[in-house]
Protein backbone atom coordinates (compact mmCIF):
# COMPACT_ATOMS: atom_id res chain seq x y z
CA UNK A 1 0.00 0.00 0.00
CA UNK A 2 2.84 2.46 0.95
CA UNK A 3 4.59 1.05 -1.98
CA UNK A 4 1.80 2.25 -4.14
CA UNK A 5 1.52 5.51 -2.67
CA UNK A 6 5.30 6.28 -3.24
CA UNK A 7 5.28 5.78 -6.74
CA UNK A 8 2.34 7.63 -7.12
CA UNK A 9 3.55 10.41 -5.09
CA UNK A 10 7.04 10.09 -7.25
CA UNK A 11 5.21 10.02 -10.53
CA UNK A 12 3.35 13.29 -9.53
CA UNK A 13 5.84 14.91 -8.42
CA UNK A 14 8.06 13.64 -11.64
CA UNK A 15 5.26 15.37 -13.31
CA UNK A 16 5.01 18.78 -12.06
CA UNK A 17 9.01 18.60 -11.78
CA UNK A 18 8.39 18.66 -16.01
CA UNK A 19 5.90 21.28 -16.00
CA UNK A 20 7.73 23.18 -13.94
CA UNK A 21 10.53 23.18 -16.12
CA UNK A 22 8.86 23.30 -19.34
CA UNK A 23 7.34 26.98 -17.48
CA UNK A 24 10.55 28.02 -17.17
CA UNK A 25 11.90 27.73 -20.46
CA UNK A 26 8.77 29.05 -21.86
CA UNK A 27 9.26 32.01 -19.31
CA UNK A 28 12.90 32.57 -20.68
CA UNK A 29 11.91 32.29 -24.25
CA UNK A 30 9.71 35.03 -23.84
CA UNK A 31 12.02 37.05 -22.38
CA UNK A 32 14.58 36.92 -24.35
CA UNK A 33 11.65 38.65 -26.82
CA UNK A 34 12.13 42.16 -25.31
CA UNK A 35 15.97 41.66 -24.62
CA UNK A 36 18.49 42.58 -27.21
CA UNK A 37 20.42 41.31 -29.10
CA UNK A 38 18.08 39.53 -31.72
CA UNK A 39 19.26 37.36 -34.57
CA UNK A 40 17.57 38.37 -37.82
CA UNK A 41 19.15 36.08 -40.08
CA UNK A 42 18.16 33.09 -37.85
CA UNK A 43 14.74 34.34 -37.83
CA UNK A 44 14.42 34.67 -41.47
CA UNK A 45 15.54 31.52 -41.87
CA UNK A 46 12.92 30.09 -39.58
CA UNK A 47 10.59 31.93 -41.40
CA UNK A 48 11.59 29.95 -44.61
CA UNK A 49 11.87 26.66 -43.37
CA UNK A 50 8.96 27.03 -41.17
CA UNK A 51 7.03 28.60 -43.59
CA UNK A 52 7.98 28.57 -47.45
CA UNK A 53 9.07 25.02 -46.84
CA UNK A 54 5.55 23.55 -45.10
CA UNK A 55 3.41 24.94 -48.00
CA UNK A 56 3.57 21.51 -49.80
CA UNK A 57 2.83 19.45 -47.35
CA UNK A 58 0.04 21.74 -45.93
CA UNK A 59 -1.51 22.41 -48.95
CA UNK A 60 -1.56 18.55 -50.02
CA UNK A 61 -3.52 17.56 -46.27
CA UNK A 62 -5.51 20.45 -46.80
CA UNK A 63 -6.63 19.20 -50.32
CA UNK A 64 -7.57 15.85 -49.93
CA UNK A 65 -8.67 16.37 -46.40
CA UNK A 66 -11.36 19.00 -47.61
CA UNK A 67 -11.98 16.66 -50.66
CA UNK A 68 -13.01 13.82 -48.62
CA UNK A 69 -15.25 15.82 -45.94
CA UNK A 70 -17.15 16.87 -49.04
CA UNK A 71 -17.35 13.40 -49.72
CA UNK A 72 -18.28 12.44 -46.27
CA UNK A 73 -20.71 15.01 -45.61
CA UNK A 74 -22.68 14.21 -48.95
CA UNK A 75 -23.07 10.44 -47.82
CA UNK A 76 -23.94 11.36 -44.65
CA UNK A 77 -26.40 13.58 -45.06
CA UNK A 78 -28.02 12.02 -47.90
CA UNK A 79 -29.32 9.45 -45.01
CA UNK A 80 -31.65 12.54 -43.60
CA UNK A 81 -31.90 14.42 -47.30
CA UNK A 82 -29.36 16.97 -46.39
CA UNK A 83 -27.27 16.46 -49.42
CA UNK A 84 -27.14 20.41 -50.04
CA UNK A 85 -25.20 21.31 -46.92
CA UNK A 86 -22.07 20.18 -48.10
CA UNK A 87 -20.52 23.44 -48.66
CA UNK A 88 -21.46 24.91 -45.53
CA UNK A 89 -20.37 22.22 -43.58
CA UNK A 90 -17.32 22.36 -45.10
CA UNK A 91 -16.28 25.68 -45.10
CA UNK A 92 -17.04 25.15 -41.30
CA UNK A 93 -15.05 22.21 -40.40
CA UNK A 94 -12.19 23.60 -42.32
CA UNK A 95 -12.08 26.72 -41.32
CA UNK A 96 -12.99 26.33 -37.14
CA UNK A 97 -11.75 22.87 -36.79
CA UNK A 98 -9.40 20.68 -39.44
CA UNK A 99 -7.61 23.33 -40.75
CA UNK A 100 -5.75 24.59 -37.87
CA UNK A 101 -5.47 21.28 -36.24
CA UNK A 102 -4.29 19.55 -39.36
CA UNK A 103 -2.02 22.12 -40.37
CA UNK A 104 -0.68 22.17 -36.60
CA UNK A 105 -0.16 18.16 -36.64
CA UNK A 106 1.68 18.34 -39.55
CA UNK A 107 4.30 21.24 -38.80
CA UNK A 108 4.44 18.85 -35.47
CA UNK A 109 5.45 16.08 -37.50
CA UNK A 110 7.57 18.11 -40.14
CA UNK A 111 9.12 20.76 -37.96
CA UNK A 112 8.99 20.32 -34.12
CA UNK A 113 10.87 16.82 -35.18
CA UNK A 114 13.24 18.50 -37.54
CA UNK A 115 13.99 21.07 -34.89
CA UNK A 116 14.29 18.59 -32.12
CA UNK A 117 16.18 16.50 -33.81
CA UNK A 118 19.18 19.75 -34.97
CA UNK A 119 19.22 21.23 -31.46
CA UNK A 120 19.44 17.43 -29.76
CA UNK A 121 22.64 17.30 -32.51
CA UNK A 122 23.97 20.20 -31.75
CA UNK A 123 23.90 19.33 -27.99
CA UNK A 124 25.59 16.25 -28.21
CA UNK A 125 28.28 17.44 -30.34
CA UNK A 126 29.23 20.37 -28.14
CA UNK A 127 27.67 22.84 -30.63
CA UNK A 128 25.49 24.79 -27.85
CA UNK A 129 28.55 24.71 -25.24
CA UNK A 130 30.51 26.25 -28.32
CA UNK A 131 27.97 28.94 -28.38
CA UNK A 132 28.23 29.87 -24.98
CA UNK A 133 31.80 30.28 -25.71
CA UNK A 134 31.41 32.71 -28.38
CA UNK A 135 29.37 34.79 -26.27
CA UNK A 136 26.18 33.48 -28.03
CA UNK A 137 23.03 32.83 -25.78
CA UNK A 138 21.85 29.40 -27.37
CA UNK A 139 17.91 30.55 -26.45
CA UNK A 140 17.97 33.75 -28.25
CA UNK A 141 20.53 32.65 -31.00
CA UNK A 142 18.33 28.71 -31.47
CA UNK A 143 15.37 28.84 -29.23
CA UNK A 144 13.67 32.14 -29.99
CA UNK A 145 14.19 32.72 -33.87
CA UNK A 146 12.36 29.66 -34.36
CA UNK A 147 9.23 30.26 -31.87
CA UNK A 148 8.34 33.84 -32.94
CA UNK A 149 9.13 32.42 -36.53
CA UNK A 150 6.45 29.42 -36.27
CA UNK A 151 4.25 31.59 -33.88
CA UNK A 152 3.80 34.59 -36.54
CA UNK A 153 3.99 32.04 -39.99
CA UNK A 154 1.52 29.43 -38.46
CA UNK A 155 -1.55 31.71 -39.31
CA UNK A 156 -0.44 32.18 -42.36
CA UNK A 157 -0.13 28.67 -42.93
CA UNK A 158 -3.40 28.07 -41.62
CA UNK A 159 -5.16 30.32 -43.66
CA UNK A 160 -3.37 28.48 -46.95
CA UNK A 161 -4.47 25.10 -45.46
CA UNK A 162 -8.18 26.67 -45.46
CA UNK A 163 -8.61 28.09 -48.50
CA UNK A 164 -7.34 24.90 -50.38
CA UNK A 165 -9.25 22.81 -48.00
CA UNK A 166 -12.50 24.68 -48.87
CA UNK A 167 -10.72 24.53 -52.56
CA UNK A 168 -10.48 20.61 -52.42
CA UNK A 169 -14.19 20.46 -51.05
CA UNK A 170 -15.26 22.66 -54.11
CA UNK A 171 -13.60 20.23 -57.09
CA UNK A 172 -15.34 17.29 -55.55
CA UNK A 173 -18.52 19.32 -55.20
CA UNK A 174 -18.57 20.47 -58.67
CA UNK A 175 -17.10 17.60 -60.15
CA UNK A 176 -18.26 14.87 -59.11
CA UNK A 177 -21.11 15.47 -56.69
CA UNK A 178 -22.86 17.84 -59.40
CA UNK A 179 -23.07 20.99 -57.19
CA UNK A 180 -23.20 24.26 -59.28
CA UNK A 181 -19.76 26.46 -58.97
CA UNK A 182 -21.39 29.64 -58.05
CA UNK A 183 -24.15 28.22 -55.44
CA UNK A 184 -21.25 26.75 -53.77
CA UNK A 185 -18.78 29.10 -53.42
CA UNK A 186 -21.95 31.55 -52.69
CA UNK A 187 -23.16 29.25 -49.52
CA UNK A 188 -19.54 29.29 -48.42
CA UNK A 189 -19.09 32.78 -48.04
CA UNK A 190 -22.40 33.25 -46.62
CA UNK A 191 -22.03 30.91 -43.90
CA UNK A 192 -18.62 31.45 -42.83
CA UNK A 193 -18.29 34.28 -40.24
CA UNK A 194 -15.85 36.80 -39.13
CA UNK A 195 -15.20 34.88 -36.07
CA UNK A 196 -14.77 31.52 -37.82
CA UNK A 197 -11.56 32.87 -39.39
CA UNK A 198 -10.09 35.16 -36.48
CA UNK A 199 -10.51 31.69 -34.52
CA UNK A 200 -8.97 29.49 -37.43
CA UNK A 201 -5.56 31.94 -37.40
CA UNK A 202 -5.26 32.41 -33.23
CA UNK A 203 -5.26 28.81 -33.00
CA UNK A 204 -2.66 28.85 -35.69
CA UNK A 205 -0.58 31.03 -33.61
CA UNK A 206 -0.97 29.15 -30.55
CA UNK A 207 -0.14 25.66 -32.61
CA UNK A 208 2.89 27.07 -34.16
CA UNK A 209 3.88 28.28 -30.93
CA UNK A 210 3.60 24.88 -29.15
CA UNK A 211 5.40 22.97 -32.20
CA UNK A 212 8.05 25.00 -32.04
CA UNK A 213 8.84 25.32 -28.54
CA UNK A 214 8.22 21.54 -27.62
CA UNK A 215 11.22 21.23 -30.71
CA UNK A 216 13.51 23.35 -28.97
CA UNK A 217 12.80 22.55 -25.44
CA UNK A 218 13.30 18.69 -25.89
CA UNK A 219 16.28 19.31 -28.30
CA UNK A 220 18.14 21.52 -25.52
CA UNK A 221 17.38 18.57 -22.89
CA UNK A 222 18.50 16.22 -24.85
CA UNK A 223 20.70 13.02 -23.32
CA UNK A 224 23.60 12.36 -25.17
CA UNK A 225 24.40 10.30 -28.26
CA UNK A 226 22.13 8.97 -30.95
CA UNK A 227 19.38 7.31 -28.05
CA UNK A 228 19.70 10.21 -26.69
CA UNK A 229 18.63 12.35 -30.19
CA UNK A 230 15.96 10.08 -31.42
CA UNK A 231 14.08 9.89 -27.78
CA UNK A 232 13.78 13.75 -27.63
CA UNK A 233 12.76 14.23 -31.48
CA UNK A 234 10.28 11.59 -30.19
CA UNK A 235 9.18 13.31 -26.86
CA UNK A 236 9.22 16.44 -28.87
CA UNK A 237 6.48 15.15 -31.44
CA UNK A 238 4.23 13.01 -29.02
CA UNK A 239 4.16 16.16 -26.56
CA UNK A 240 3.48 19.01 -29.26
CA UNK A 241 0.76 16.79 -30.94
CA UNK A 242 -1.15 16.66 -27.50
CA UNK A 243 -0.39 19.94 -26.44
CA UNK A 244 -1.83 21.02 -29.73
CA UNK A 245 -5.02 18.69 -29.49
CA UNK A 246 -5.71 19.67 -26.02
CA UNK A 247 -4.87 23.61 -26.59
CA UNK A 248 -7.32 22.82 -29.33
CA UNK A 249 -10.34 21.93 -26.89
CA UNK A 250 -9.59 24.77 -24.98
CA UNK A 251 -9.64 27.28 -27.66
CA UNK A 252 -12.51 25.87 -29.28
CA UNK A 253 -14.33 26.23 -25.89
CA UNK A 254 -13.12 29.78 -25.19
CA UNK A 255 -14.21 31.14 -28.71
CA UNK A 256 -17.40 29.40 -29.64
CA UNK A 257 -19.17 27.82 -25.77
CA UNK A 258 -21.99 30.28 -25.94
CA UNK B 1 45.44 34.10 -13.28
CA UNK B 2 43.18 31.58 -13.29
CA UNK B 3 42.75 29.92 -9.60
CA UNK B 4 40.19 26.84 -8.48
CA UNK B 5 39.91 26.71 -5.16
CA UNK B 6 38.16 23.66 -3.64
CA UNK B 7 35.79 22.61 -6.34
CA UNK B 8 33.85 19.95 -6.59
CA UNK B 9 31.61 18.76 -8.43
CA UNK B 10 28.46 15.65 -8.66
CA UNK B 11 26.72 14.38 -11.32
CA UNK B 12 24.27 11.81 -9.60
CA UNK B 13 26.08 9.58 -7.34
CA UNK B 14 29.01 10.26 -9.21
CA UNK B 15 31.73 12.82 -7.54
CA UNK B 16 34.09 13.72 -10.50
CA UNK B 17 35.46 16.89 -8.88
CA UNK B 18 36.41 16.16 -5.23
CA UNK B 19 38.03 19.54 -3.96
CA UNK B 20 40.31 20.83 -7.19
CA UNK B 21 43.16 23.25 -6.47
CA UNK B 22 45.04 24.49 -9.01
CA UNK B 23 46.61 28.12 -10.30
CA UNK B 24 47.42 28.96 -13.73
CA UNK B 25 49.92 32.02 -14.39
CA UNK B 26 49.21 34.56 -16.91
CA UNK B 27 50.82 33.49 -20.03
CA UNK B 28 51.33 29.92 -18.97
CA UNK B 29 50.56 27.03 -20.86
CA UNK B 30 49.47 24.45 -18.84
CA UNK B 31 48.60 21.08 -19.37
CA UNK B 32 46.20 18.94 -17.03
CA UNK B 33 46.92 15.06 -17.74
CA UNK B 34 44.61 12.05 -16.09
CA UNK B 35 42.78 9.16 -17.35
CA UNK B 36 39.25 8.94 -19.17
CA UNK B 37 36.42 10.08 -16.80
CA UNK B 38 38.48 11.69 -14.47
CA UNK B 39 37.17 15.19 -14.97
CA UNK B 40 39.54 17.21 -16.73
CA UNK B 41 36.52 18.33 -19.11
CA UNK B 42 34.09 19.35 -16.43
CA UNK B 43 37.05 21.11 -14.75
CA UNK B 44 37.77 23.42 -17.63
CA UNK B 45 33.47 23.53 -18.75
CA UNK B 46 33.30 25.07 -15.12
CA UNK B 47 35.65 27.51 -15.88
CA UNK B 48 33.84 29.06 -17.97
CA UNK B 49 30.53 28.48 -16.70
CA UNK B 50 29.20 25.61 -18.66
CA UNK B 51 28.90 23.35 -15.69
CA UNK B 52 28.25 25.03 -12.10
CA UNK B 53 30.62 23.60 -9.58
CA UNK B 54 28.72 22.63 -6.76
CA UNK B 55 30.91 23.81 -4.31
CA UNK B 56 34.56 26.17 -4.64
CA UNK B 57 35.40 29.16 -6.00
CA UNK B 58 36.63 29.72 -9.49
CA UNK B 59 38.59 33.09 -10.36
CA UNK B 60 40.02 34.94 -13.16
CA UNK B 61 42.43 37.77 -12.19
CA UNK B 62 40.85 37.77 -8.80
CA UNK B 63 37.40 38.02 -10.09
CA UNK B 64 34.79 35.04 -9.26
CA UNK B 65 33.77 33.98 -12.94
CA UNK B 66 30.09 33.71 -11.79
CA UNK B 67 29.94 37.07 -11.29
CA UNK B 68 30.03 40.61 -13.77
CA UNK B 69 29.53 40.85 -17.08
CA UNK B 70 29.01 37.08 -18.50
CA UNK B 71 29.55 38.38 -22.56
CA UNK B 72 33.05 40.28 -21.55
CA UNK B 73 34.28 37.53 -19.40
CA UNK B 74 33.51 34.45 -22.42
CA UNK B 75 35.18 37.67 -25.07
CA UNK B 76 38.62 37.09 -22.91
CA UNK B 77 38.47 33.07 -23.69
CA UNK B 78 38.86 30.79 -26.63
CA UNK B 79 38.21 27.05 -26.90
CA UNK B 80 38.95 24.01 -29.08
CA UNK B 81 36.34 21.41 -28.59
CA UNK B 82 37.19 18.02 -28.35
CA UNK B 83 35.17 17.28 -31.60
CA UNK B 84 35.52 20.60 -33.36
CA UNK B 85 31.94 21.55 -32.31
CA UNK B 86 31.48 23.14 -35.95
CA UNK B 87 28.18 24.82 -36.75
CA UNK B 88 27.39 22.44 -39.26
CA UNK B 89 24.88 24.96 -41.23
CA UNK B 90 27.18 27.84 -41.56
CA UNK B 91 30.63 27.56 -44.29
CA UNK B 92 33.98 27.65 -42.62
CA UNK B 93 34.72 31.08 -42.80
CA UNK B 94 31.37 31.84 -41.07
CA UNK B 95 32.53 29.50 -38.28
CA UNK B 96 35.86 30.96 -37.94
CA UNK B 97 34.49 34.52 -37.71
CA UNK B 98 31.57 33.96 -35.47
CA UNK B 99 31.91 35.83 -32.95
CA UNK B 100 32.66 38.76 -35.41
CA UNK B 101 30.07 38.38 -37.43
CA UNK B 102 27.59 39.19 -34.10
CA UNK B 103 28.12 40.80 -30.41
CA UNK B 104 30.17 43.34 -29.28
CA UNK B 105 33.01 42.44 -31.69
CA UNK B 106 30.64 42.58 -34.67
CA UNK B 107 32.68 43.52 -37.27
CA UNK B 108 31.44 44.41 -40.71
CA UNK B 109 30.61 40.80 -43.06
CA UNK B 110 34.13 41.71 -45.77
CA UNK B 111 36.40 42.24 -43.02
CA UNK B 112 35.22 39.11 -40.72
CA UNK B 113 35.91 36.98 -43.73
CA UNK B 114 39.11 38.53 -44.19
CA UNK B 115 40.20 38.22 -40.84
CA UNK B 116 39.12 34.19 -40.65
CA UNK B 117 40.99 33.41 -44.09
CA UNK B 118 43.79 35.15 -42.27
CA UNK B 119 43.12 32.88 -39.40
CA UNK B 120 42.54 29.31 -41.88
CA UNK B 121 45.80 30.48 -43.35
CA UNK B 122 47.80 30.48 -40.32
CA UNK B 123 46.64 26.99 -38.78
CA UNK B 124 47.71 26.04 -42.64
CA UNK B 125 44.28 26.31 -44.32
CA UNK B 126 43.85 27.98 -47.62
CA UNK B 127 41.20 30.05 -48.92
CA UNK B 128 39.58 27.62 -51.20
CA UNK B 129 38.04 25.95 -47.78
CA UNK B 130 36.73 28.80 -46.79
CA UNK B 131 33.50 28.56 -48.18
CA UNK B 132 33.30 24.63 -47.73
CA UNK B 133 30.81 23.08 -45.22
CA UNK B 134 32.49 21.57 -42.02
CA UNK B 135 30.84 18.32 -43.07
CA UNK B 136 32.91 18.85 -46.52
CA UNK B 137 36.44 18.52 -44.77
CA UNK B 138 38.37 15.45 -43.18
CA UNK B 139 38.78 15.43 -39.53
CA UNK B 140 42.12 17.08 -39.62
CA UNK B 141 41.16 19.79 -41.05
CA UNK B 142 37.85 20.38 -38.81
CA UNK B 143 39.90 20.28 -36.06
CA UNK B 144 42.43 23.22 -37.98
CA UNK B 145 39.13 24.84 -38.30
CA UNK B 146 38.11 24.91 -34.32
CA UNK B 147 41.48 26.08 -33.61
CA UNK B 148 41.44 28.75 -35.72
CA UNK B 149 37.83 29.55 -34.44
CA UNK B 150 39.44 29.59 -31.20
CA UNK B 151 41.97 31.88 -31.90
CA UNK B 152 40.02 34.34 -34.63
CA UNK B 153 39.11 37.02 -31.85
CA UNK B 154 42.65 36.81 -30.45
CA UNK B 155 41.51 35.65 -26.93
CA UNK B 156 43.92 36.43 -23.73
CA UNK B 157 42.92 32.43 -22.45
CA UNK B 158 42.73 29.74 -24.85
CA UNK B 159 41.15 26.07 -23.88
CA UNK B 160 42.10 22.92 -25.53
CA UNK B 161 40.03 19.59 -24.75
CA UNK B 162 41.80 16.79 -26.22
CA UNK B 163 42.99 18.66 -29.29
CA UNK B 164 44.64 15.26 -30.99
CA UNK B 165 42.19 12.75 -30.27
CA UNK B 166 41.04 10.71 -33.35
CA UNK B 167 43.66 12.23 -35.15
CA UNK B 168 46.66 10.21 -36.77
CA UNK B 169 50.20 11.11 -35.42
CA UNK B 170 51.66 13.32 -37.61
CA UNK B 171 48.25 15.91 -37.72
CA UNK B 172 48.28 15.22 -33.94
CA UNK B 173 52.19 16.75 -34.63
CA UNK B 174 50.65 19.51 -36.89
CA UNK B 175 48.14 20.36 -34.25
CA UNK B 176 50.35 20.53 -31.70
CA UNK B 177 53.32 22.63 -32.98
CA UNK B 178 50.22 24.75 -34.13
CA UNK B 179 49.09 25.20 -30.54
CA UNK B 180 52.40 25.91 -29.18
CA UNK B 181 53.16 28.55 -31.98
CA UNK B 182 50.18 30.49 -31.15
CA UNK B 183 50.53 29.95 -27.41
CA UNK B 184 53.41 31.46 -27.73
CA UNK B 185 52.91 34.26 -30.72
CA UNK B 186 49.72 35.50 -28.99
CA UNK B 187 51.39 35.60 -25.43
CA UNK B 188 48.28 33.73 -24.64
CA UNK B 189 46.99 31.65 -21.18
CA UNK B 190 46.43 27.94 -21.93
CA UNK B 191 45.03 25.19 -20.42
CA UNK B 192 45.12 21.77 -22.40
CA UNK B 193 43.69 18.57 -21.22
CA UNK B 194 44.89 15.44 -22.82
CA UNK B 195 46.31 12.31 -21.98
CA UNK B 196 48.56 12.38 -25.22
CA UNK B 197 52.14 12.28 -23.47
CA UNK B 198 53.60 13.70 -27.32
CA UNK B 199 50.64 16.77 -26.42
CA UNK B 200 52.05 16.96 -23.47
CA UNK B 201 55.64 17.35 -23.80
CA UNK B 202 54.98 19.70 -27.08
CA UNK B 203 52.25 22.27 -25.07
CA UNK B 204 53.19 22.16 -21.46
CA UNK B 205 55.19 24.62 -19.80
CA UNK B 206 53.30 23.45 -16.77
CA UNK B 207 51.82 20.01 -16.16
CA UNK B 208 49.04 19.03 -13.54
CA UNK B 209 47.70 15.40 -12.81
CA UNK B 210 44.08 14.72 -11.98
CA UNK B 211 43.09 11.92 -10.22
CA UNK B 212 40.47 10.59 -7.86
CA UNK B 213 38.84 14.28 -8.24
CA UNK B 214 41.56 16.27 -6.92
CA UNK B 215 44.85 17.45 -8.42
CA UNK B 216 47.68 14.53 -7.54
CA UNK B 217 50.53 16.54 -8.56
CA UNK B 218 51.35 19.70 -10.05
CA UNK B 219 54.92 21.31 -11.54
CA UNK B 220 57.17 21.99 -14.84
CA UNK B 221 57.24 19.58 -17.51
CA UNK B 222 60.63 18.92 -17.05
CA UNK B 223 60.08 17.64 -13.81
CA UNK B 224 57.32 15.04 -14.56
CA UNK B 225 59.75 12.36 -15.44
CA UNK B 226 61.07 12.77 -11.99
CA UNK B 227 57.99 13.77 -10.13
CA UNK B 228 58.53 10.61 -7.76
CA UNK B 229 54.69 10.36 -7.91
CA UNK B 230 54.04 6.85 -8.99
CA UNK B 231 50.38 8.22 -10.00
CA UNK B 232 52.12 9.81 -12.53
CA UNK B 233 54.86 7.30 -12.76
CA UNK B 234 52.20 5.08 -13.97
CA UNK B 235 50.40 7.28 -16.49
CA UNK B 236 52.81 8.63 -18.31
CA UNK B 237 54.48 5.33 -18.84
CA UNK B 238 51.12 4.19 -20.15
CA UNK B 239 51.65 0.95 -17.46
CA UNK B 240 48.83 -1.53 -16.92
CA UNK B 241 49.91 -2.40 -13.23
CA UNK B 242 50.23 0.16 -10.51
CA UNK B 243 47.97 2.34 -8.23
CA UNK B 244 45.67 3.31 -11.00
CA UNK B 245 43.53 0.62 -11.58
CA UNK B 246 43.02 -0.42 -15.23
CA UNK B 247 39.82 -1.14 -14.89
CA UNK B 248 37.36 2.12 -13.63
Amino acid sequence: MIGSLASLGAGVLGLLAAIGRLAAFTGQTISHLVRPPFYGREFATALLQIGYFSLPVVGLTAFFTGGALALQIYSGGARFSAEAVVPQIVAIGMVRELGPVLVGLMIAARVTSSIAAEIATMKVTEQIDALVTLSTHPMKYLTLPRVLAATLVMPILVGVGDIIGIYGGFLVGTERLGFNAAAYLQNTADFLEPSDIVSSLAKGAVFGFIAALMGCYYGMNSERGAMGVGRATKSSVVAAAILILAANFLLTEAFFSA
Amino acid sequence: MITLSGVHKTFGTNAVLRGVDLSVAKGESMVVIGGSGTGKSVLIKSVLGLVKPDAGIITVDGKDVNKGDRDAFLGRFGMLFQGGALFDSLPVWQNVAFRLLRGSLKKPKDLARAIAVEKLRRVGLGSDVADRLPAELSGGMQKRVSLARAIAAEPEIIFFDEPTTGLDPIMAGVINDLIREIVTEMGATAVTITHDMTSVRAIADKVAMLHAGKIRWTGPVGDMDASGDPYVDQFIHGRATGPIAAVR
